[in-house]
């Protein structure tokens, strides 16, 4: 019977890690996608850099690695920034104009790797590992708890108790 | 000549570093004291000897001796005399002889120490901190070597070695390359030095815990002997991060300070779990518990330090096969793998000796919260290590590189940084052993009624973001804790003795250097925490190109661009400066010079903002473009960084409270705090 109902728990707590595993995996790491409306073609010109800007700065070039492409100041860098333009002058959404990058350069332009396949690991085993560190801090301080007699009920108050031994710090540094 | 003699000494310096750990080990197994004495005298040595060998390089930068490869490649006849003498960290070679001249100055300190009490953990000590150096020194004569001259081969190719190869001729250039010019900012020049320092420091920790669990002494003493070490390399890996942060404002040109850059990332790992021992370490001074958790903390913080140098010595970060292709990578990798495991194996042989003398009895007592702060600075170190490592793990088994970037980072982080706020509100007002609701409610609530003022001043000057609220709320709670403790604590002092009230902080202060500086530190992250808060989630830019007399608005801001005009200098860059008003709320506030210098040398931009600082924001501007020769249109980039400053004089707060906490007593010793033997005995 005592078998039976730690069984239960077990099966609970790892139904319940396993819950907020994927809640704070879903949660946390996953960036909504913003849909955009497609527009009519305009003369790049038009376009304004703050445009550029905000889709190129979750992008990173190849070659200048950690460096944001809206704030990286090589030609190839500028180029890209150019491209970005010339794709919101045509109309692309920031999903289609990323999709393009991807598609010619990889995943590694976008700042962060796409939720799918493989790559569900960088997003799954940092509240993997952080549920897991949880679960044995919880253990840990209930066994020390449970191995710890009961305290007195008359504790002093939190004051008198801090003024009293502080001054018994300090009277032996004096 | 001095090449020689740097080289020569070098590998004298190995040879001591050898024959220290040899004889150390033989003095052990002879039981022969005289064994280890000349293996102390052997460890002392190394300083002077690399000492020289570190003036060699010095020499040889400050001359200009380009035939040698590492001095052509970082510095050049237009640098001026000091940044010379700092190239010796400027590029890979002769930084790693700058970590071993550190390590073995750290070293040879340890050696100066009493050993009497101690005697047991000498050669063990000895052993670790000489290994450490051997290794390095290793890498630096084998594969790494900064004395390398540069020889032509026939077919133009130049190659580089001590000695001149067959059918090679001396090659000699008349200037060098020149330093990076990104690393001639001030903060970058004392930037490694502090990191460095960090790292070696934590090498003594290490050395003495690694000891205890051979020789089995396994109580407080090792963490009594290395308590002031810790809080050294504490401040100075603290410091290090912090000028690398106000280089990369300065400098890097995009607006911020952190860039959750791997290199970053490789510095900050160390100052995680550093951070968590620190903390963890006081559970088993008072309370005798956490020991085993201590030795991993201290073991991983060791080792995250040679792996940090790993990620940016091998070449790994860029691609994990340039990993496999150079030569110090494959080696780091087995030095930390031998390390690490030989550390863990010795941990687990002494498990049961590790055992908690105390138990715990309530859930809200310090050891309980700091247990909670250890939790969340190894979740931190999770990401922060995962994300890292993700893209060459990726790389490896799918053949694509991936970028892990700075949304990954925050939003990981983010809520672990929050509920380490929360927990600094806490835990200074929970007592060891045993706190329940209603004492810590007791404490807490006026500095939380105080918090909760400022959180409606926040919502009646306007703010709605949940995560600036939530944040900036946390911030006053700590800062009031943290205060409302100062208070207390002088309140009590003055009642009983009867002194001024700032009489009385400060002797409360000066009593309990620990405690206070570490309170101290506290209000400085609450300093920081504001000037991240106003970065992260109110900064705002804008970017356009406009032609001259043209401006761009930003919020309340208002640039105009009046001139720019672009001119040599004499040690050979191409500046181009502009000239821009700044007006704030229609009112003239200043001129800016937002800049590019193009060096010849390097054949490297770099971006220098324009900047105008106060406590309640920065507006900074950048020069992105311009028309070559007309001058006439030029594109700026410009961001509002709200509270920003608050940073940087949060670091200055942060950096004086370790000072205090570290600061000697009088008795030379760590000050040690009595047993607790009330009910409820605060640190």
């Amino acid at each position: 019977m005592i078998r039976e109902s730690k069984r239960s728990i077990l099966l609970r707590i790892t139904n319940y890690f396993l819950l907020i595993t994927g809640f704070l995996a879903a949660t946390i790491f996953v960036t909504p996608a913003f849909a955009q409306a497609t527009t009519p073609t305009v003369d790049p010109g038009t376009i304004p850099d703050d445009a550029v800007n905000a889709i190129a700065q979750d992008m990173f070039c190849p070659v200048c690695e950690s460096t944001p492409l809206d704030v990286c100041g090589t030609q190839a860098c500028h180029q890209w920034r150019e491209l970005i333009r010339q794709l919101l002058a045509e109309g692309q959404t920031e999903e289609q104009i990323k999709a393009y990058f991807v598609e010619q350069y990889g995943d590694r332009v976008l700042a962060e790797p796409p939720a799918r396949g493989f790559n569900w690991l960088v997003y799954v085993i940092p509240p993997f590992a952080f549920v897991v560190g949880a679960f044995f801090v919880f253990r840990v301080m209930r066994s020390w708890r449970a191995a710890t007699p009961a305290m007195s009920a008359d504790m002093p108050t939190v004051d008198d108790e801090y003024v009293q031994r502080l001054e018994e710090e300090l009277e032996k540094r004096a | 000549m001095a090449a020689n003699l740097g080289y020569g000494v070098l590998m004298i310096t190995l040879l001591v570093s050898l024959y220290g750990i040899g004889a150390s080990l033989y003095g052990l197994w002879k039981r022969n004291p005289f064994w280890v004495e000349s293996a102390r005298y052997a460890m002392l040595l190394t300083w002077p000897l690399i000492t020289i060998s570190a003036l060699s390089i010095i020499y040889l930068l400050v001359t200009g001796h380009y035939e040698i490869d590492f001095v052509y490649s970082v510095t050049s006849n237009s640098m001026p005399g000091y940044l010379k003498v700092t190239a010796l960290w400027g590029g890979q070679s002769g930084s790693l002889v700058f970590w071993c001249w550190l390590m073995s100055a750290f070293a040879s300190a340890v050696t100066l120490r009493h050993w009497e009490r101690d005697r047991e953990l000498l050669p063990w000590v000895i052993v670790v901190c000489l290994v450490t150096l051997a290794f390095f020194l290793m890498l630096v004569i084998f594969f790494e070597n900064p004395f390398a001259r540069q020889w032509q081969l026939a077919s133009g190719e130049l190659v580089s070695t001590m000695t001149q190869p067959l059918g090679t001729l001396p090659f000699a250039p008349r200037d060098g390359r020149g330093l990076n010019p990104l690393l001639r900012h001030p903060g970058m020049i004392i930037h490694p030095p502090m990191l460095y320092l960090g790292f070696v420091s934590f090498v003594i920790p290490y050395a003495f815990a690694i000891a205890a669990l051979i020789t089995g002494r396994t109580d407080n003493r090792w963490i009594r002997l290395t308590r002031r070490w810790s809080l050294v390399a504490w401040l100075f890996l603290s410091l290090g991060l912090i000028l690398g942060g106000r280089w990369a404002y300065d400098v890097l040109g995009w607006g911020g300070y952190w860039g959750w850059d791997p290199v970053e990332i490789a510095a900050f790992m160390p100052w995680l779990t550093g951070t968590a021992f620190l903390h963890s370490v006081m559970i088993q001074e008072k309370r005798g518990m956490l020991k085993r958790w201590n030795m991993v903390l201290v073991i991983l913080t060791y080792d995250l330090m040679i792996f940090g140098t790993f990620l940016t010595r091998s070449g790994v970060l860029s691609s994990v096969h340039s990993f496999a292709q150079s030569a110090i990578g494959p080696l780091f990798f087995a030095f930390i793998t031998l390390t690490l495991t030989v550390s863990l194996v010795l941990v687990f042989r002494r498990w049961e000796q590790l055992k908690s003398d105390n138990q715990m009895t309530s859930l809200l007592s310090r050891e309980s919260l700091f247990l909670v702060n250890n939790l969340l600075f190894m979740g931190i170190l999770v990401v922060c290590f995962w994300g890292v490592i993700f893209p060459l793990i990726s790389e490896l088994v799918t053949n694509q590189k991936v970028t892990v970037g700075p949304p990954f980072y925050e939003r990981a982080t983010g809520p672990l940084w929050l509920a380490l706020l929360f927990l600094m509100g806490i835990a200074p007002l929970s007592a060891w052993r045993h706190t329940t609701v209603q004492t810590i409610g007791r404490a807490i609530w006026k500095p939380t009624m105080a918090s909760f003022v400022v959180l409606a001043g926040l919502l009646i000057a306007g703010i709605r973001q949940f995560g600036a609220l939530l944040g900036l709320w946390l911030t006053a709670l700590v800062a009031f804790v943290t205060l409302y403790e100062f208070w207390r604590g002088a309140r009590a002092r003055r009642e009983s003795r009867g002194e001024s009230l700032p009489l009385a902080l400060l002797r409360l202060a000066g009593r309990n250097r620990r405690r206070y500086g570490g309170y101290v530190i506290h209000l400085g992250v609450v300093l920081m925490a504001l000037g991240i808060i106003g970065i992260e989630v109110f900064q705002t830019e804008t970017q356009g190109t406009i032609p001259l007399g043209g401006s761009l608005t930003l919020g309340n801001y208002v640039m105009t661009y009046d001139s720019l005009a672009e001119f040599d200098t004499n040690d050979n860059r191409n500046v181009a400066r502009a000239e821009v008003s700044v007006y704030r709320d229609g009112e003239f506030v200043g001129v800016l010079h937002p800049r590019r210098d193009y060096f010849y040398e390097s054949q490297q931009p770099m971006t220098i903002p324009g900047v105008r600082s106060t406590l309640e924001d920065d507006f900074y501007v950048l020069l992105v473009d311009w028309q070559e020769i007309s001058t006439q249109e030029a594109t700026f980039k410009i961001y509002h960084n709200p509270l920003v400053n608050w940073v940087w004089l949060g670091g200055f707060v942060f950096i004086f409270g370790t000072l205090v906490a570290a600061w000697p007593h009088d008795d030379g010793e760590p000050e040690a705090m009595p047993a607790p033997r009330g009910a409820m005995v605060k640190a």
